[in-house]
């Protein structure tokens, strides 16, 4: 009898060159431009680059049949994702994005929020969204001709990056603070990736990995190929749009570390409506951040601009910036769109934790928890309406922070292995 | 023995490639303008027009970002490090 074959891992082979489509890059504040390369800084005035797409060119050739020809990961979207290089052997592709969009009903109801849908990335080759953003950002150093990648990490992106560069052959350092959660801590160094644990928060890491860039010229993925990276976050975007069968949502919720998440899902939209692949429609934007770590909602309360970093303290460790990196133009997203930027306390995070997997038997890190408590803050504050399509991103899996629940969930019942002794209990 | 600037390689076309500047010890308003005097044009890339740091520069004395301290009036003592970081990367 003929073998059945395996169900193959989804990737881009079998798929068209990928054609280069950036002219160059721009800083965000003050325009200057610069060519395509390693840097993520404006030389004048420090403000943060960005890639500059060839429009006219992608107009030409992109369409939602292209799309919908696409591999089922993140590279559906090749087109409007930084590319250098038209060698298809440099695209990195463990099958990252293309996650499910779920309708939300039981989770709804307990909110009264009836139009509510999960956009689920717990389930990313290395478990978090981080896979998405690493996929851009190691072709593009794929691209550059770089061997050694890095990164500085609150964990998810450390896993992520490990887990790409084993998969691809390039070197790998990951820098994380020396107190994170031990899942992972193990799946990070498991993928043979040299893991620097540095004594500091993220913050001191994030500087200290500033700096060595500069020093080593290693393509840090958040740092000097950053305008690359946070790219890869307008594919929750652009799948959010094509899930819903080509249309944009009304409210979309987004857990707020650096703050790029919002920035990029929003970009995501407009460049939608701007190749005409989907119809305008205004698309409120808002961020969720815990109470031990909110810069963003701080600064959103008092209807101010200028971030104040703080020292995190929560148990929402991938959220743990002090100093986001994003903050300011995550705020001016919220502004225009309407959008809100709340927190909530730890023990709200918990529930929120629980309550996603109760009702939707979704198992969300710590992030997850913050998403959910503050969308039951924001449907409870009637902020967020029962007349909305609401899209809240689940952006890693809750394997990644046991320890925040080991105090908190565990069996109903501890019986001996006797009949009797069990129906006496179970009824208890 | 003098306090020690560390120039970021965006910067370091205004220094002739240097890395590593002296300055005298002082607040970090008086470093900025012993940093100017000494590699013109530097200055306007730290502070705007009203005299305070940019958005995107994070600034740190002794490992601590001087917005936590005094910002510009945070004192650098002798054979203290400055370090001036850009604000972009994280997360």
């Amino acid at each position: 009898m003929p073998a059945v074959t395996a169900r193959s891992a989804p990737t881009s082979k079998d798929q068209p060159n990928p054609v280069p489509n950036l002219t160059g890059l721009a800083c965000r504040e003050c325009g200057e431009t610069e060519p395509v390369g390693l840097s993520h800084v404006c030389s004048f005035c420090f403000g943060p680059l960005e890639v500059v797409y060839d429009t006219e060119a992608i107009a030409a050739r992109i369409s939602r049949e292209r799309i919908e020809a696409g591999p089922p990961s993140l590279w559906r979207y090749a087109d409007m994702l930084p590319t250098i290089s038209d060698d298809l052997a440099h695209r990195v592709d463990l099958g990252a994005g293309w996650q499910p969009l779920r309708h939300a009903p039981r989770l709804g109801e307990r909110l009264g929020l009836p139009d509510l849908w999960i956009k689920d990335d717990t389930r990313n080759p290395s478990g978090s969204f981080k896979d998405r953003v690493v996929a851009v950002a190691l072709t593009a150093a794929r691209g550059l001709g770089l061997t050694t990648v890095a990164c500085a990490s609150t964990g998810n992106l450390a896993n992520a990056v490990a887990a790409a560069a084993a998969n691809t052959g390039l070197t790998a350092y990951v820098f994380i603070p020396d107190d994170l959660e031990i899942g992972k801590v193990v799946a990070s160094a498991v993928y043979g990736a040299k893991v620097i644990a540095v004594k500091g928060n993220y913050d001191d890491v994030n500087r200290l990995c500033a700096e060595v860039a500069d020093a080593r010229g290693w393509g840090f993925v958040n740092i000097n190929l950053r305008t690359f990276y946070a790219e890869g976050s307008k594919t929750i975007g652009f799948e959010i749009a094509e899930q819903l069968g080509w249309q944009l949502p009304d409210h979309v919720v987004a857990p707020v570390a650096s703050g790029a998440m919002m920035v990029k899902i929003d970009k995501a939209f407009r460049e939608l409506v701007s190749y005409g692949l989907v119809e305008d429609h205004p698309v409120r934007v808002s961020g969720a951040q815990a109470d031990g770590c909110n810069p963003v909602a701080t600064a959103f309360a008092e209807g101010s601009l200028d971030i104040r970093p703080q020292r995190p303290d929560t148990i929402a460790k991938s959220l743990a910036i002090g100093n986001p990196a994003d903050g300011y133009y995550a705020l001016k997203v919220a502004k225009r769109t309407g959008g809100v930027v709340t927190s909530v306390s730890d023990d709200e995070i918990r529930a929120g934790m629980c309550l996603l997997a109760e009702t939707e038997g979704v198992f969300a890190e710590t992030a997850g928890g913050v998403t959910v408590a503050n969308l039951v803050r924001m449907a409870r504050d009637e902020v967020a309406s029962p007349d909305e399509r609401i899209v809240a991103v689940i952006s890693g899996n809750g394997f990644k922070t046991v320890d925040a629940l080991v105090d908190h969930v565990g069996p109903t019942h501890h019986v001996t292995p006797a009949l009797d002794d069990f129906l006496g209990r179970l009824d208890d | 023995m003098a306090a020690t600037v560390r120039i970021p390689s965006p910067l370091r076309k205004l220094t002739d490639g240097v890395a590593e500047v002296s300055v005298e010890a002082g607040d970090l308003r008086a470093v900025v303008r012993q940093l100017e005097a000494a590699h013109p044009g530097l200055g306007e890339r730290l502070l705007d027009e009203e005299g305070n740091l940019r958005r995107f520069v994070n600034v740190f004395v002794r490992d601590e970002d001087v917005r936590f301290l005094a910002g510009l009036e945070t004192a650098v003592a002798d054979g203290e490090v400055v370090s001036i970081i850009p604000a972009v990367a994280g997360g």
